[in-house]
């Protein structure tokens, strides 16, 4: 990885990665809001280049992250800090990433844990729990027989294994929340067949973004 | 991964394996790779780890801010001090060397942290040159760091903002100690006395970097960081026992860090970051950055 901190450029540059795979490719405009110690000390740590980095497809062990900030501006990625404090956010190191590409918006909650491992809290206002470690796919869909079913035979027809399946709801009828996390990643078609079905509210893939 | 070092030195003292053998055995299950990519991957590491400590090694890196930069060419060439021309200085410098590279954005690898980059790598690459060891038996060296490292990280923190210096630098001598002992021919028993020893000499080291950054006292932290698990090291394959088993000294690194004050976990509130000249130094320097990004 590319100095000085883990937490605040190897971890802050996989989340930037996970914000940019939330759209497909490189943000037109990224509003990168900063909480804690990522707003007090971010600017020394590179946290701002890291960010920026990661939105524009840099892995943490990039040397171009150095000079993320200008190459930015070059490709046409509008960014813009704020810094926040976030009242629910567990963690020092925690960023809100909003990024746009042709209309196409995201909004992404995510934290730096230390080590340069990531945790993603929210995406979109929905609650989830991703690392990055390996691929992702995140629904909302309605609560109904045969959901998980339908699901998972979309992506054994795509020749994609299923690591880990978690499924919560808030109660019976309401609104179910599935994580898929995935050893091949979903491509873009897989995705648009679980967007297509009538019942699924909401779907999100998100791309591996640590380990070798 | 192993959540005890006590269960892995009982799976490796029943095999007749060594920790490293078991450590990769372990992590080719749980990523389902052979074992062979994970040893590739882990040579990649020490190829970067080698190239970061040259590119140090140099003294011609500065950090943004200038607090730091060009030390590890000053111990690397002078010839005073007690320990010139020994391994001892040899690891210290090449500490110093990877530090500066992180401190002025260049490319480490981060073991476990960027900001206690510096102590593993000296250790391994120190000792593999004074001991003629191997690439082979460094790589299996870094797979023990390894680990070690996820044991920490399951039982404790490797995270200077939760747990302190301890959390951090601590954890990379504990885990520089417990992988030089096997290199060096320690059993995997040694191994975890290896780290209780050194470990049990970072307990409390608070997280207070000038400004946040992670420049000062960073960069020599990692030196007399190294200085501490040589002295574990030594001891250990001395055939010397901790009577805490290595597993409660990490839970009790873990629940020192949990009850630090928040001014000790690098929010630069507290410590050295906090004395007069701390706060007058990243003043000033925090203004320099700002206007050099323009």
């Amino acid at each position: 990885m590319v100095g000085p901190s883990s937490s605040h450029t190897a971890g802050a540059c996989r989340l930037g990665l996970l914000a940019r795979g939330l759209i497909g490719g490189t943000p037109q405009s990224g509003l990168l809001q900063l909480h804690g110690s990522f707003a007090r000390t971010g600017e020394g740590h590179g946290t701002d280049k890291a960010l920026v980095g990661g939105l524009l497809g840099f892995r943490p062990d990039d040397e171009r992250i150095r000079e993320a900030l200008q190459i930015a501006e070059r490709e046409g990625l509008d960014y813009k800090f704020e810094k926040v404090t976030i009242a629910d956010a567990a963690h020092p190191n925690t960023v809100r990433i909003n990024v746009e590409l042709d209309g196409r918006k995201a909004t992404m909650l995510g934290s730096s844990l230390g080590a340069g491992r990531i945790m993603v809290q929210e995406i979109d206002g929905y609650p989830v729990e991703v690392t990055g470690n390996l691929h992702t796919i995140v629904l909302v869909a309605e609560d109904r027989k045969g959901s998980i079913t339908k699901i998972t035979g979309i992506l054994a027809e795509h020749d994609i294994n299923i690591a880990t399946l978690r499924l919560s709801r808030k109660e019976r009828g309401g609104d179910a929340f599935m994580m898929i996390e995935c050893d091949e990643e979903p491509d873009k078609k897989a995705g648009e067949e679980l967007r297509a079905l009538d019942w699924v509210r909401w779907t999100r893939r998100l791309p591996k973004v640590s380990g070798g | 991964m192993y959540k005890a070092l006590a269960d892995a030195i009982k799976d490796a003292e029943r095999d007749k394996k060594s920790l490293a053998q078991v450590a990769l055995a372990a992590e080719s299950r749980d990523q389902g790779r052979p074992v062979e990519d994970i040893r590739a991957a882990l040579q990649r590491a020490l190829d970067v780890m080698r190239s970061a400590i040259e590119k140090g090694l140099v003294g011609d890196l500065y950090s943004a801010s200038g607090l730091v930069g060009g030390d590890a060419a000053k111990l690397r060439t002078s010839a005073k001090g007690p320990l010139a021309q020994t391994p001892f200085r040899d690891i210290l410098t090449r500490a110093l060397a990877v530090q500066e590279v992180n401190a002025a954005m260049g490319v480490i690898v981060a073991a476990p942290t960027a900001g206690g980059a510096g102590v593993l790598p000296a250790i391994l690459t120190g000792l593999a040159k004074a001991k003629s060891v191997s690439d082979e038996k460094v790589v299996d060296g870094l797979a023990t760091a390894g680990l070690i490292g996820a044991v920490v990280a399951e039982r404790a923190s490797l995270s200077g903002a939760e747990g302190g210096c301890q959390a951090e630098t601590g954890a990379a001598a504990g885990m520089a100690a417990g992988a030089a002992t096997e290199m060096l021919g320690g059993t995997p028993s040694q191994v975890g006395h290896a780290v209780a020893l050194t470990m049990q000499g970072t307990l409390g080291l608070v997280c207070d970097p000038l400004g946040g950054l992670v420049e000062l006292p960073c960069v020599f932290r990692n030196a007399t960081g190294a200085a501490i698990a040589l002295a574990g090291i030594e001891m250990a394959l001395a055939g010397i026992t901790f009577a805490i088993p290595v597993d409660e000294v990490i839970d009790v690194m873990g629940e020192i860090g949990r009850e630090m004050d928040v001014r000790y976990r690098e929010t630069a509130g507290g410590g050295l970051a906090a004395t007069p000249t701390g706060r007058r130094l990243a003043k000033e320097r925090l203004y320099q950055i700002k206007r050099a990004d323009g």
